[in-house]
């Protein structure tokens, strides 16, 4: 059932982008939620990070992750992915369990992500970088590689005119050849996207995606976060400490402090919210 | 169809090597070359597959190895064996056919090390490699003293400590190999570098180098994009074990006698200076740097008392050169024609 549901997921999240209504689509989460965490936690020497997180994500679903710095939200991506194994609590993605699984399981299970500290591969070109998100789905191994088989020429193509498509969704193909590294900052967050995007993911999780960015950038990012849902129809989490962001495009938000959820609902519900507004106004004093 | 970038400087660095294999046998042949020199031919070769598949580990996966004499050693013995066995025991007459198999054996055997060692090493995060490449490096030579292999009618005997086999010695301990065939010739090492170039180039030029590459770079990312770090660490490490183990049969084919102590601690280091004055990760800086360090020694015979002062100019200036912000930049910008980079800005971490 799993390889299906599998397969049936690759067809769906098409690389082609369907064409965009415009209209939320439908979500169904009456059906198998793409993520849901369970008493999800874990614990670095005592302290609990993360504690008792429980979360549900349904299809084509947009989610904010709240809360002051150092609240736990890196740390709830860094479990989801796998990087950190959870001491306590299970995992879902489409129905599936990933205990025991490594980062490169959990990627290929269709979680795919960006980081708070940009991680490109720096010297590296921008298309080669989303050249190595699409890895998994080019198939021709080392040996056809080495002696430029047919298989290496068709590919590569195919690769090639993947990676220039996903960057034209940020506007970026002109960027294609240039050194990753030296890329402006706004950009580079961009391409993290992009990278991310091009596994194919069915939950895309953005870790601060609006850093840096001045609002002109911050206002183009959350059309095209809205548009990314539209065209490859995942759902997509958000860390965002730019509430004009969260508040606007999050269909949902959760609010993490001190490791905890304190607050699940839609951006009106949160924003109305005396724990909520506590928890934030209690860190300002202490800033 | 426009030619990719790459495919242009891999057809330009294949041109210039092809070039200078002309002008070398044209040297030989003409008789304009010193005897010293045409001496240093084969080890020239061999020292530049060396540099180049080092790099691929060090300078395109990032990791550190410090055992490369180590995978040449295994390489030359096997070789050595495997050559004096294909002519008794197969009847392989045809000394380049010999050489050929007797290099490719020699990188089996090497890769068979390289798998042995990166299985439990590259699993590890950190600078393990090093430290147990320059361990592997250091134990190869000191088994190899101890051992002693002759061909006794159709037999391949080994022995550990005990120099009192019968048949005739191959490999004789601590004294190594003797009577060896030199049977090495400086075209087949030619095209082991032209063969050493394809594969590297090649694969960096393809998904699993790009693997290999990111890996490098960036491992979390890498992971996160869906890449099995430990194998494509694996895939960059046991090739370029296979190409030293094919330079090290190359290099104990070209002598009459062979000692494991040849490829000690020193001479992986000397590979690895090649690899860091050409430039980490730049495969053609290695074969210049190699290329120039082996023979410099012989032309500056002629300096005599200042030769190891020339040499060590020659070090730094090379240093210097590779190392400059400015010329690197004028470089890059000859053979890449590369965007000036902008300036990261905005907000750090
Ligand atoms: N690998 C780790 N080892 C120890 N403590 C950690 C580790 N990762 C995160 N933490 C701690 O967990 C808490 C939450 O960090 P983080 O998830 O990065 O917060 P934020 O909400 O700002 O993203 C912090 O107190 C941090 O020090
Ligand atoms: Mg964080």
């Amino acid at each position: 059932m799993t390889e299906n549901t599998r397969k049936k997921r690759m067809l769906d999240t098409r690389m082609v982008p369907a064409p965009s209504h415009g209209i939320i689509p439908e979500r169904d989460l009456n059906s198998t939620p793409v993520l849901e965490a369970r008493h999800l936690g874990i614990e670095f020497g005592g302290l609990k990070a993360v504690d008792d997180f429980n979360l549900i994500i349904g299809k084509t679903e947009i989610a904010g992750l709240i809360g002051p710095n150092g609240a736990g939200k890196t740390t709830v991506f860094n479990l989801l992915t796998k990087v950190y194994q959870p001491t306590m609590g299970t995992i879902m993605i489409n129905g599936r369990d990933t205990a025991g699984m490594n980062t490169v399981q959990a990627n290929k299970l269709g979680i795919a992500r960006t980081f708070q500290n940009i991680r490109l591969f720096d010297n590296m070109t921008v298309e080669d970088n989303v050249r190595i998100g699409l890895h998994n789905q080019v198939k021709y191994g080392m040996f056809s590689g080495i002696f430029r088989l047919p298989a290496y020429w068709k590919q590569e193509k195919q690769q090639h005119e993947q990676a220039l498509e996903l960057l034209s969704l940020f506007d970026m193909q002109d960027m294609a050849s240039s050194r990753a590294g030296s890329l402006p900052y706004g950009a580079q967050r961009r391409l993290e996207i992009v990278r991310a995007l091009a596994t194919k993911p069915c939950l895309l999780l953005l870790d601060e995606p609006a850093a840096g960015m001045n609002p002109h950038e911050t206002e183009e990012l959350m059309r095209n976060i809205i548009k990314i849902r539209d065209r490859f129809q995942i759902a997509i989490m958000l860390i965002e400490h730019d509430m004009n962001l969260v508040m606007g495009i999050c269909e949902g938000i959760c609010v993490l402090n001190y490791g905890r959820i304190i607050a699940k609902g839609t951006a009106d519900e949160i924003q109305a919210n005396p724990t909520v507004i506590e928890a934030y106004l209690g860190k300002k004093k202490e800033g | 169809m426009k030619l990719k970038k790459s495919t242009i400087n891999n057809i330009i660095s294949y041109g210039i090597v092809i070039v200078t294999f002309i002008i070398c046998q044209m040297m030989i042949s003409s008789g304009s070359m010193t005897r010293s020199l045409k001496g240093q031919m084969v080890p020239i070769c061999v020292y530049i597959v060396m540099a180049v598949s080092l790099n691929l580990v060090v300078g395109i996966s990032g990791e550190l190895s410090l055992g490369h004499a180590g995978f040449m050693s295994v390489g030359a013995f096997s070789g050595i064996i495997g050559a004096a066995w294909l002519r008794s025991v197969l009847g392989v007459e045809n000394e380049i056919l010999r050489l050929v198999l007797s290099m490719i054996i020699g990188g089996a055997f090497a890769a068979i090390f390289g798998v042995l060692i990166g299985i439990p090493v590259l699993r590890l995060r950190g600078d393990y490699l090093a430290i147990v490449t320059l361990a592997f490096g250091e134990i190869i030579r000191n088994v190899l003293n101890c051992l002693y292999f002759s061909l006794d009618g159709n037999h391949l005997r080994i022995s550990f400590n005990n120099p009192n086999i019968p048949g005739t010695i191959l490999v004789n301990g601590p004294n190594g190999a003797k009577d060896v065939d030199k049977i090495a010739t400086f075209p087949v090492g030619f095209v082991l570098i032209l063969f050493t170039l394809f594969m590297v180039l090649n694969l960096i030029n393809s998904r699993s180098g790009r693997a290999i590459m990111a890996t490098r770079d960036n491992r979390i990312a890498a992971e996160a994009m869906g890449i099995n770090v430990t194998k494509y660490k694996m895939m960059a490490f046991v090739t370029a074990a296979a190409l030293a183990g094919m330079a090290g049969a190359l290099y104990g084919l070209n002598f009459s006698t062979v000692a494991a102590s040849k490829f000690k601690f020193d001479t992986s280091i000397l590979v690895l200076v090649f690899v860091v004055l050409g430039g980490i990760g730049n495969i053609w800086g290695s074969i210049i740097a190699a290329a120039l360090l082996t023979v410099l020694p012989e032309l500056l015979r002629a300096f005599a008392d200042y030769r190891m002062l020339v040499y060590a100019i020659v070090l730094i200036l090379v240093m210097l050169a590779t190392n400059n912000p400015f010329i690197r930049s004028l470089f890059d910008r000859l053979i890449h024609r590369r965007k000036p980079a902008t300036q990261r800005g905005g907000a750090s971490e």
